[in-house]
């Protein structure tokens, strides 16, 4: 970039206010990372719009010069999807932060990138209306860098990701195009281009306007929780409740060491000596919810939970949900460092990778911490380390790597809801053959024939998978041993 | 069942090779919805079977070929359906077929539509190559999500080999409400329902009535029905069939009529248009059956932000409306997928259509 810096910040001047471009090494110093702190580099440019048209002139501009862009929501991701390049813009959107329209006659509402994922639903409830996934993060977290992550949230098992609740968005194109897809209709002529879009980690177009599905707020919700003195007999709960007919808004699960992380936390009340703990939310019409509480209580015991207890009033509801929701800080409490993982598995599984997770954290001597969105079977295992020690940082990813790789043998993915980014590229050599990934090039090609947008990250490139080493088919595994290939 | 897996690869990658454009054929049930398509047969209808099934974690996998109504069947056994409950439009309905189509009932606006129960798929893109995207578990963002982008790609991307998709237990209990009103009333009771958490699970307004469905727990159909001033109705279930089968005497033309599918936000209200109309998934989709030119048909959708298909009927169809920038990356899509061009030709988004 050095040769074309000066021309490209004399380009960027001439089109954005001042305070919209950043240079100095202390104004870029704050967006060197994103959530995945353990991954650092300092951006050439930041370049922070407060307009559409703004960002339209950025891409244009580094289209001309073939310099490469970096989208940025908040920050929060976990897999360094917005780790910047030396060499690149970083283009925060941040500042695009306008809530557009709330159409209650259509039940949606038309954000810009920037609108924080938890202040869409305060603005949508005086309507009756709320948006429904909520990832932990949500206080911060952006609905630009939800479509991009396709992220989730305790309430996904009910209410469906990202990709479920989108209708509608507008996106630039690398050469600074505005592109409409989708809109307030439930569908669309032409390709499904919104579910490639969601998930796309910023590869395939910058999102500069969102239309979302609103949700009726339920009428009431319950949150039942029990504890277990063996998690395989939690894991079991879960199948049953969700084989008797009954979805949960949110059915999550915390091992013992969460537990305790948790309670030491937020106090929540939570049963310190369970192996572990099971939170069901039931919701939706008053008697409804009664009903079914009574039906999963019944279970629960029936499958030997040793304690059933049904918040008491809406003040305890809310504080099972704190530890749980405030899993990851409580557990940053108790070690230098954690890194969190999000691999996917089928439900059944369960027992027997904890099993291995707690092999594998043996034989590494490293903690290891689950907590779990256990209804869709994503596991966030959290590994307690400390970067300070020589080597520790270097043991962990390798333990998370072997985690990965076990999600995968089981029949399960390497990442939920978190995104692939910079982290996990490696393990997507082992996810996907060759001509797969070679697919998602080319996929990638017609949207951004340059590669100009978040490159190295989310698609390994063939030659990268050759140098790490481990492919696809390893240890003579295919990656879905339950499907046949033929 | 069957696997017919390697003898398809095998007639792909020799087409590729030969630049033999394919017509890919399921049941042949749906071969009304998609522009004519030349082309050798490549028959995927005997590629046939389930390949895992487990009812507690709600996940079937089964091969492209399967029949619908094979697939219904083993999951009313254990309690389970497809939560966009698709329209067969005939026997030999396929699994494949459906989702290349893209369809969805009228549960699909309170479940989700086919696309949103997808997981994963198994496909051979236009080189013959096999592709797995996906997979069987509810959550995964590894790589862009492909084998959703299948669903509604009329086969034009690639053959569906198998497919995994998450499915729903049946409701406890389901009953039939109608409501004599009319079009503007029904648009605006179908919106206030959508605004409050109820167990409803299907809207429609034909022939002066609105007609609804509700699912769920006894308690909670019979608070709702309690709330709405209504006649029961008996036989609900056939009207629901009979609705997504598009059998009931609505849907039956004269000589110069024509049936259009309206894809609206839900809340618009009536368009300005001759002929008979049908409100359905609360109002986002709507029949109509008229004479009228395909222009103002149309014209009279994208108006109101929505976009139109035809059905059934005789004479030119309109192209899809798609904007020209997008066009030229549906373009791209198509060639990333399939560089020779040979699947399904003609079946391309924006080309002819
Ligand atoms: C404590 C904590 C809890 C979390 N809990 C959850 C959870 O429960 N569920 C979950 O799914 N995730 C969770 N996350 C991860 C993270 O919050 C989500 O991935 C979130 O969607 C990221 O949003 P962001 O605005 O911070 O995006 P960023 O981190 O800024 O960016 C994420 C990715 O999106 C791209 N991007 C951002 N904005 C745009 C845009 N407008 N157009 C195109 N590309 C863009 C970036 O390039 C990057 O690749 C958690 C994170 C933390 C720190």
């Amino acid at each position: 970039m050095t040769s074309i810096y000066p021309a490209l910040i004399a380009a960027l001047r001439a089109e954005l206010p001042e305070d919209a471009l950043l240079t100095s090494p202390e104004s870029l110093r704050p967006y060197e990372c994103d959530g995945l702190s353990a991954y650092r580099r300092m951006p050439g440019v930041v370049c922070l719009p407060h307009t559409v048209s703004q960002a339209q002139a950025v891409l244009r501009i580094c289209h001309r010069l073939r310099v490469p862009v970096v989208p940025r929501g908040a920050g929060t991701g976990l897999s360094g999807g917005a780790l910047p390049l030396t060499d690149g813009v970083l283009l925060g959107l941040a500042r695009l932060n306008q809530i557009l329209d709330i159409d209650v006659r259509n039940r949606c509402a038309v954000v810009q990138p920037g609108v924080r994922n938890l202040a869409l639903s305060e603005a949508a409830r005086p309507y009756g209306f709320y948006y429904a996934p909520d990832p932990s993060s949500q206080i911060a977290c952006t609905i630009g860098g939800n479509v991009a992550e396709n992220s989730g949230g305790v309430h996904c098992l009910k209410y469906g990701l990202t990709v479920h609740n989108v209708l509608g968005v507008k996106i630039l194109t690398p050469e600074g195009e505005l592109l409409e897809i989708g809109g307030k209709a439930l569908d669309a002529p032409g390709y499904d281009l919104l579910a490639v879009l969601c998930g796309s980690e910023g590869l395939l177009g910058v999102v500069v306007e969102i239309t979302v599905r609103l949700l009726p707020l339920p009428e009431r919700a319950q949150v039942v929780l029990a504890a277990f003195d063996d998690v395989a007999r939690a894991g079991e709960a879960v199948g049953r409740i969700l084989s008797a007919g009954i979805i949960p808004a949110g059915m999550e699960m915390m091992d013992n060491l969460a537990i305790r992380a948790a309670e030491d936390f937020v106090h929540a009340g939570y049963p310190v000596d369970a192996a572990a703990i099971l939170l069901v939310e039931l919701d939706g019409e008053n008697r409804e919810v009664s009903e079914q509480i009574f039906q999963v209580r019944q279970m629960l015991l029936d499958l030997g939970a040793t304690e059933v207890h049904t918040a008491r009033d809406e003040a305890e509801r809310l504080l099972f949900w704190k530890g749980r929701k405030n899993a990851f800080p409580a557990i940053g409490r108790m070690s230098p460092d954690y890194y969190c993982m999000d691999g996917t598995i089928p439900r059944r599984r369960l027992p027997e990778v904890l099993t291995r997770i707690a092999q594998l954290s043996e034989e590494y001597g490293l903690p290891v911490a689950n907590v779990f969105h256990a209804g869709d079977g994503n596991l966030h295992p959290l590994i307690l380390y400390d970067a300070n020690r020589p080597g520790e940082l270097a043991r962990t990813e390798a333990l998370g790597g072997r985690i990965l790789e076990l999600c995968i043998e089981v029949g399960g993915t390497i990442t939920g809801e978190h995104g692939v980014g910079i982290e996990k590229i490696e393990q997507m050599c082992v996810q996907f053959g060759g001509p797969e990934l070679a697919q998602f090039h080319a996929l990638r090609a017609a949207f951004d024939p340059e590669g100009l947008l978040n490159p190295g990250k989310a698609v390994p490139t063939l030659h990268r998978c050759a140098e790490f080493g481990r492919m696809h088919v390893h240890g003579g595994q295919l990656p879905h041993p339950a499907l046949e290939r033929f | 069942m069957a696997n017919l897996g390697p003898e398809l690869q095998e007639r792909v990658r020799a087409a590729c090779a030969a630049g033999q454009p394919l017509r890919i054929s399921g049941g042949g049930t749906k071969d009304f919805l998609s522009p004519a398509c030349e082309g050798a047969v490549l028959d995927v209808s005997g590629h046939t079977g389930l390949i895992d099934y487990a009812p507690s974690e709600l996940v079937l996998t089964a091969r492209a070929g399967t029949p619908l109504k094979e697939i219904e069947s083993i999951l009313a056994q254990h309690g389970q359906m497809l939560g966009f409950e698709p329209p067969h439009f005939g026997a030999g309905a396929t699994l494949g077929g459906t989702l290349a189509c893209a369809l969805s009932g009228p549960r699909r606006p309170y479940a989700g539509a086919a696309r949103d129960f997808v997981l994963g798929m198994h496909i051979l893109n236009g080189r013959g190559e096999l592709l797995g995207f996906g997979g069987q578990v509810m959550k995964n963002v590894a790589g862009f999500d492909v084998s959703r982008l299948m669903v509604g790609a009329r086969g034009t991307l690639g053959v569906i080999l198998d497919v995994s998709l998450k499915v729903l237990p049946l409701p406890a209990e389901e009953r039939t409400l109608r409501v004599a009103c009319g079009q503007e009333d029904a648009i605006a009771l179908m919106a206030g329902w959508a605004g409050k958490p109820l167990p409803v699970s299907a809207t429609a307004w034909i022939d002066g009535a609105l007609m609804v469905r509700l699912s769920g727990l006894s308690q909670a159909v019979e608070a709702m029905t309690q709330q709405v001033i209504s006649e029961p109705v008996s036989g609900g279930q056939a009207f629901w069939q009979g609705l997504r089968e598009q059998t009931l005497p609505f849907f039956a033309l004269q000589p110069d009529e024509s049936l259009w599918r309206i894809s609206l936000p839900p809340g618009s209200p009536p368009l300005a248009l001759s002929g008979r109309t049908c409100l359905d998934w609360g109002g986002a989709q709507r029949w109509l059956v008229t004479a009228q030119p395909p222009e103002s048909v149309a014209s009279a959708a994208h108006q109101a932000g929505g976009a139109v298909t035809r059905y059934r009927g005789s004479g030119d169809v309109p192209v899809a409306n798609i904007s020209p920038a997008l066009l030229g990356l549906h373009q791209r899509i198509k060639r990333a997928f399939d560089p020779a061009g040979i699947l399904n030709p003609g079946r391309e988004f924006g080309v002819r259509s």
